[in-house]
């Protein structure tokens, strides 16, 4: 008994000792980003900075000012806003939507050619979007012809790039669905079409929501990919009238004019607010992503 | 409801489930489907169902072809194995659902789930989610829910499996129960053949996608067709003994091995003599000690597994054969004991080994 105390007490320690080591690693190992991030906020609203110091014109520690939000007068800068964030939704209801039909069918449906689109998509999703970028251009081209059509989803449209965009994160999404789709039981399925409901009415009212939690994984990764998108707005809008936050950034460094750094800080802060008040309130949801699934069920 | 099934096969490329299988099924009768796990017991199910389409051959609900009528009109209720409840509905919803697919309305809904739910006991449940109950009870909701549309036909796959074994008992009982009450024609797919021989008016024995034999319990315990049946139906299973010879010795039969020498009845015997090798069929339960002064057969104690109300021997006779039979645990039958075995020789079955089919019953 007193052997299996000891050893007990010593197992507690050694155990202690590795988890006090394990946050030492990992606290370590954030503070680079702690420091960009504290960088950041300090760098918006000074005048400039020296390390993580603020600066006045004089080169003396202070020098606050309020002058790098002065963008947010800038009518242009909601317009971006507007944009990015109708990118951002247009992913989340395009490809949600469009992956978990695709993702239903592929994991339940035997069809004709199944096979060789399930490599398909997974060729494409290996595929880097820049070495599409001319040949989207003369697709969206081609889709600027088509009348009515092409004024929403051609080249230089917000739509077009949600639409570029929505393309190229659907092998990702299919992939994903599916895979939540086939953890899904056979045995329920076959008990709702017994019961009398139509496929479409299975997928809707028994499988979509078992696979929630999976579904707003997808919203928030595509949300995440779409508000922060630069290649393909950058690529497809042409003048900042139409492009979104990102390519607004890259706007501001001209190549002529000296860069104002603290303000380019302010419109980042600017853009990371909304996923910061985001992850904020669904913080809880989010960790539950990985724990939920079916469990609760059957 | 009647149910026939015609020359029913079904195949995945290469690969068969179901072979040819023909049967039909009586008006409220209780059918089990009995099969080791991938004999084609649960495809047959699924296309009776309508799940499945069949390759080829018929399935017939009361005379009518149903072959392209998808499940939701075929008016049958399935209860399964993994219970397949919608993990976000309550119980309510989850019996509510085929009424609300009818369009049934609401307070008839509310009255009809109630009565099913009363009747399953499972009344003081509805509220609750399907996560938040036991395995019984979600199974009674399972049950509840494919009764609840009045189905003419109810179809079980392995409904008792992931049951503990004393709920599965009394679970057991309560289908058969509620069967007769309602008198619905029900098909109930099992492995456990102690679930087929309790549940079931007839029994429909699967091996390889082929049926073995349909038939009453009865008939198939006692007188099994072939030699798989004979292996698989029972319990402790039958002792099957290879190489046994049968000889006429003038008005009777001899059974030799080189174990033994039994007598066998003539209306028996006569089926077998000079079939050549033959194996001979014993059930454990119709091997005893001989009694004292009695010729028995000699052997020894090899294993005792103790079953409670009998002993389970495990005896090895000469030539190395071994026998199971039923003791009395009064005996106190020990390992390395000799004994003397008698057999109830009116029981007695015997296979051709080439065909595997019985030389006694057609």
């Amino acid at each position: 008994m007193a052997i299996w105390v000891e050893t007990e007490r010593t197992g507690g320690l050694s155990r202690q000792l590795r988890s006090s080591m394990a946050y030492v690693l990992l606290i370590v190992s954030i503070i680079p980003i702690l420091v960009g991030y504290a960088w950041l906020l300090i760098a918006t609203f000074s005048y400039r900075t020296e390390g993580l110091l603020p600066k006045d014109a004089e080169g003396h520690v202070g020098g606050w000012t309020l002058a790098n939000w002065a963008f947010v007068t800038d009518p242009l800068i909601w317009r971006v806003t507007l944009n990015s964030l109708l990118i951002a939704l247009a992913m989340v209801v395009g490809v949600g939507l469009a992956s978990s039909l695709a993702g239903y069918a592929l994991s339940r449906m035997n069809f004709v050619g199944r096979r060789g689109f399930l490599s398909m998509t997974l060729i494409l999703h290996a595929f880097p979007s820049v070495t599409l970028l001319i040949s989207i251009f003369f697709v969206l081209q081609a889709i600027s012809a088509l009348p009515g059509f092409g004024n929403i989803f051609g080249y230089n449209t917000v739509g077009g790039v949600a639409l570029v965009m929505v393309s190229l994160d659907l092998p990702l999404g299919i992939w994903l669905m599916k895979g939540f789709f086939d953890n899904i039981s056979w045995d329920m399925e076959r008990a709702a079409l017994i019961d009398g409901a139509s496929r479409f009415r299975v997928w809707w009212e028994i499988i979509m929501p078992q696979i929630r939690p999976g579904l707003a994984a997808l919203a928030i990764f595509t949300f995440l990919t779409g508000w922060s998108a630069y290649l393909i707005p950058a690529t497809f809008t042409i003048g900042t009238k139409v492009s979104n936050l990102p390519v607004y950034i890259n706007y501001l460094m001209s190549e002529t004019s000296p860069t104002n750094w603290n303000q380019i800080a302010a419109v980042g802060l600017f853009q990371m607010i909304p996923i910061l008040v985001f992850f904020f309130f669904t913080q809880e949801k989010l960790l539950n992503i990985y724990s939920g699934g079916t469990k609760g069920g059957v | 409801m009647r149910v026939e099934l015609r020359n029913l096969c079904k195949r995945w490329g290469n690969v068969v489930g179901v072979d040819n299988i023909s049967l039909e099924i009586k008006d409220s009768e209780f059918v089990a489907l009995l099969g080791p796990s991938g004999c084609g017991k649960t495809t047959t199910l699924l296309m009776i169902a309508g799940i499945y389409k069949p390759t080829s051959g018929e399935i017939l609900f009361d005379g009518r072809i149903v072959n392209h009528i998808p499940p939701k009109d075929r008016n049958i209720g399935m209860v399964f194995q993994s219970y397949a409840l919608y993990p976000h509905m309550t119980v309510f919803e989850n019996m509510a659902y085929p009424l609300k697919l009818q369009k049934v309305p609401k307070d008839e809904q509310r009255r009809r789930v109630q009565h099913v739910a009363d009747m399953m006991g499972i009344g003081h449940l509805l509220d609750r989610k399907p996560g938040q109950l036991s395995g019984g009870q979600q199974q009674r909701v399972a049950l509840g829910r494919a009764l609840v549309k009045d189905p003419e036909l109810l179809l079980f796959d392995e409904p008792l499996s992931n049951l503990d074994a004393r709920l599965r008992l009394t679970m057991r009982g309560e289908i058969k129960r509620r069967q007769m009450e309602l008198g619905i024609t029900s098909i109930y797919v099992t492995h456990d053949q102690v679930e087929a021989m309790t549940m079931a008016d007839r029994i429909a024995v699967i091996k390889d996608g082929k049926l073995q034999a349909y038939d009453t319990p009865d008939e198939l315990y006692e007188r099994p067709r072939t030699l798989f049946i004979a292996g698989f139906i029972g319990n402790p299973p039958m002792n099957l003994i290879n190489g046994v010879e049968v000889v006429r010795d003038g008005e009777e039969y001899l059974a030799r091995h080189q174990a033994f020498c039994l007598r066998v009845p003539a209306e028996r015997g006569k089926h077998v003599a000079a079939k050549g090798e033959v194996i001979l069929g014993i059930r454990p339960e119709d091997i005893s000690l001989a009694d004292d002064g009695q010729d028995g057969m000699r052997g020894e104690v090899y294993v005792v597994e103790p079953l409670g109300r009998d002993d389970l021997v495990n005896v090895e006779l000469p030539g190395n054969t071994f026998i199971h039979f039923l003791a009395d645990p009064a005996l106190r039958l020990k390992p390395g004991t000799p004994v003397a075995l008698c057999f109830n020789t009116e029981k007695v079955q015997f296979f051709d080994p080439r065909t595997e089919r019985s030389l006694l019953w057609h």
